[in-house]
C-alpha cells in the first residue's frame, strides 16, 4: 500500500502577503515559506495510516524551483519515506501541476493519492479534481475523516450543508479539509534523518508534460481597506447605532 | 456570440440562491445563456426556474443518479452539452468547488475561480492569499470555467421568464467514482448563513458549547443566521458548515456581528466585505477591531444578554 503525497510550497499561513511595488505580483521576497496547511494534513493522515499498519510507502512529491527542497525535507522529516520533485522554474497552474502528478502516478502507481484541498496563496482548489479526473480515478475532496478497509475507502466529507460520507475502491484521490487530523511537528533527530532520506529530481520537461499557463496575472493590488470604525462605551450605544445611524436592525 | 452555460445548484427541492448570483455574472458575459440542471426529481424546481427571466434553455438530467452529488455524474453531463458553449459558470459553493475543476480538466481548460469582478470576457478579479491580495488575471483560453463568490454579485431578477426545457439523455460513461453512504445535513430554521442579511458568529472567546447558544436568542431576534470561526468548530462549539472564512463560507451581509473572534486573516477572508461590522471583544487591541464599524470592547458573557434584552 503505496501513498502518494503532493507538498506544495508556499507562504507561512501567518505571514501577510502583500503587492510587489510595481503590482504585477506578490512580494515574497523576505517572506517565510512553509509546507501548504492542508498538504501537511494529507502528509500526516499518510503517516497515520502507516503507522496503523495500513500503509508500507509514503511518497512526497513537489513541482516548482529547487526551493522545493526544503518543503520536501520536512516532509521526509516529518514521515515520508522518500521524495520527488519535478523541477521547473515556472510558477505552474493548477491545470499544468496536475498534468505532472499524473505523470508522477504513472511511475509510482500508489494506491492512494492524499492532497491539500487548496493551496493557501492562489486560493484555486482545483489540483486535486483535475488530477482525479485526468487519471480517472474516484475524486472525494474536503475530507474530514478517512477510514480505510482493505483495499477500499470510506471518507467523510465537509460540505456547505453539513456532513456527507462516500466510500470507494482503490486507488482513489482524496482532498484534504482543515479538520481531518492535526499534524505533528518534526522531531530534531527526524530531521536529520531527514537529510538521508532519497530524493529524486525530474524536470516537468523530463517528464513529457508541455506547460500551457493559459492564464495571466496583469496585476495585484490590495483590497480596498476598510476605514477602521469607532468604539461604542456601551451595549445601549451600540444599539442606538445600528438602528439610527446605519439602520440595519 | 458569447454562449455560457451555468449549472444550477439546488437541493432537488429549491435552486440555490447562490446560483441567481452566478446568472447575474453570467449576465455580464453575455445574454445567451442556458443553465443545465441534473437532478432525481425536477418537478419541484420546474416552477422556479420558470421565472428566470435570462435563461434560454436548460437542459435537464433526470435520473436518480442525481439524488445526490457524485461530481463524476454531473461532469459528464457537463461535457455531454459542453460544444456549444464558450463559458461554463458555477458558485464556489463546496458543490461549485467539487464539480467544476473536475470538468475544466477533462475540458483541458485552466479554471478561474471565485471570480469577484467581470472586467471584461477575458479578465477577471479574484482575491488571492487569503484575501490579502486581489490579482487581475487574462485568459487567452476560447473556453473558459468560472466559479463565483456569489456575495460579490447581486441576484439576477426572477419575475418570469419563458426557458425552453430540453430533455438529454443520461450520459452512460462508465467512470470510476465513489458511491454515497450517508449524509448529516444541519437542520435549521434560521436564514441561510451566505445568503443572509445578518450574521452573528462566536468565536473560541465563547468558551464551550452551552455557552455559544448564548448567540442563539440574539440571532432569533434578528432574524440572522449564525456563524463560527475555524476555533469555534474546531472546539466542537458548532458545526463545521457554521464556519466563516478562507477555508468556510464567505459572507457579505448588511450586518456582521463578530463574538470573541480576534479576527485572524482567514476569517476576515469570508467576511470582510460585509456592509457593517460589529466585534465585540474584551481585548481591546484585537485585530477584529481594525475592520469594525462598531467596536464594543466588553466581556461578551456581559454584552450578549444585555444586547438580547435590548433588540
Ligand atoms: C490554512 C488555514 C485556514 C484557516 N481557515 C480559517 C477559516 O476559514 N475561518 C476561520 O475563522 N479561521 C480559519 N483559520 C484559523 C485562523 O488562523 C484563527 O486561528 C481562527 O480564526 C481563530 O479563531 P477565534 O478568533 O475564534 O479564536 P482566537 O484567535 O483564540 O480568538 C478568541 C478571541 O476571543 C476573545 N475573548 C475571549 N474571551 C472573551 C470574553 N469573555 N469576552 C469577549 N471576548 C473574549 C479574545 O480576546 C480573542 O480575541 C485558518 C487557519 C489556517 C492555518
Amino acid at each position: 500500500m503505496k501513498i502518494l503525497i503532493p507538498i506544495k510550497r508556499v507562504n507561512d499561513y501567518n505571514v501577510k502577503v502583500r503587492p510587489n511595488q510595481a503590482n504585477t505580483d506578490v512580494d515574497l521576497s523576505n517572506v517565510k515559506m512553509a509546507v501548504n496547511p492542508f498538504c501537511e494534513i494529507a502528509l500526516e493522515e499518510a503517516i497515520r495510516l502507516k503507522e496503523a499498519g495500513k500503509a508500507t510507502e509514503i511518497i512526497a512529491v513537489s513541482v516548482g524551483d529547487e526551493k522545493n527542497q526544503e518543503q520536501l525535507r520536512t516532509a521526509l522529516a516529518l514521515g515520508a519515506d522518500r521524495a520527488i520533485l519535478v523541477k521547473t522554474d515556472e510558477s505552474l497552474q493548477p491545470l499544468d501541476v496536475s498534468k505532472v502528478l499524473v505523470k508522477v502516478f504513472e511511475r509510482e502507481l500508489p494506491n492512494l493519492v492524499i492532497m491539500g484541498k487548496v493551496g493557501i496563496d492562489g486560493d484555486h482548489n482545483q489540483t486535486g479534481q483535475m488530477f482525479s479526473a485526468l487519471t480517472n480515478l474516484p475524486q472525494i475532496t474536503f475530507a474530514s475523516k478517512v477510514e480505510l478497509n482493505g483495499d477500499s475507502i470510506e471518507v467523510t466529507r465537509e460540505i456547505d450543508g453539513g456532513l456527507e460520507t462516500l466510500s470507494s475502491n482503490l486507488p482513489a484521490v482524496i482532498t484534504t479539509d482543515l479538520r481531518l487530523n492535526e499534524p505533528r511537528y518534526a522531531s530534531l533527530p527526524n530531521i536529520m534523518k531527514a537529510k538521508r532520506k532519497p530524493l529524486e529530481e525530474f524536470t516537468v520537461e523530463e517528464l513529457g508534460v508541455e506547460v500551457k499557463n493559459t492564464i495571466t496575472t496583469l496585476k495585484v493590488e490590495s483590497p480596498p481597506e476598510r476605514e477602521e470604525g469607532v468604539k461604542v462605551d456601551n451595549v445601549d450605544d451600540l444599539v442606538d447605532k445600528l438602528k439610527n445611524e446605519v439602520k440595519v436592525i | 456570440m458569447t454562449k455560457i452555460l451555468v449549472l444550477a445548484e439546488h437541493d432537488n427541492n429549491s435552486l440555490s440562491s447562490a446560483t441567481l448570483s452566478v446568472i447575474k455574472a453570467a449576465e455580464m458575459l453575455g445574454d445567451d445563456i442556458d443553465l443545465i440542471l441534473t437532478t432525481s426529481n425536477i418537478s419541484s424546481l420546474e416552477t422556479e426556474i420558470l421565472t428566470l427571466s435570462s435563461i434560454n434553455k436548460v437542459h435537464v438530467f433526470e435520473d436518480k443518479i442525481f439524488e445526490n452529488e457524485i461530481a463524476e455524474n454531473i461532469v459528464d453531463c457537463l461535457i455531454a452539452v459542453s460544444d456549444d458553449y464558450d463559458f461554463f459558470l458555477a458558485s464556489s459553493s463546496t458543490s461549485g468547488k467539487n464539480i467544476m475543476p473536475r470538468f475544466a480538466g477533462l475540458m483541458d481548460i485552466q479554471q478561474i475561480s471565485e471570480v469577484i469582478e467581470i472586467v471584461d470576457g477575458s479578465t477577471f478579479k479574484k482575491p488571492i492569499y487569503a484575501g490579502a491580495c486581489i490579482a487581475t488575471v487574462k485568459t487567452e483560453q476560447s473556453k473558459n470555467v468560472l466559479t463565483i463568490r456569489t456575495t460579490s454579485f447581486d441576484k439576477t431578477t426572477a419575475d418570469g421568464g419563458s426557458p425552453e426545457f430540453i430533455k438529454q439523455d443520461i450520459p452512460t460513461k462508465n467512470s470510476n467514482k465513489p458511491t454515497f453512504v450517508k449524509n448529516e445535513l444541519t437542520v435549521s430554521d434560521r436564514p441561510e448563513l451566505t445568503s443572509a442579511d445578518i450574521v452573528v458568529s462566536g468565536g473560541r472567546g465563547m468558551q464551550n458549547s452551552d455557552n455559544f447558544k448564548l448567540l442563539d436568542g440574539i440571532a432569533t431576534k434578528l432574524n440572522a443566521a449564525i456563524g463560527a470561526s475555524r476555533a469555534a468548530v474546531d472546539s466542537g462549539f458548532a458545526p463545521n458548515d457554521y464556519q466563516v472564512g478562507q477555508t468556510g463560507k464567505s459572507v457579505a451581509p448588511n450586518l456582521y456581528v463578530a463574538v470573541g473572534i480576534s479576527g485572524a486573516i482567514q476569517h476576515l477572508a469570508g467576511m470582510k466585505d460585509s456592509k457593517t461590522i460589529v466585534a465585540i471583544n474584551k481585548d481591546e487591541e484585537a485585530p477584529i477591531f481594525k475592520v469594525a464599524d462598531y467596536g464594543l470592547v466588553a466581556d461578551l458573557f456581559e454584552a450578549l444578554p444585555e444586547l438580547e434584552s435590548k433588540l
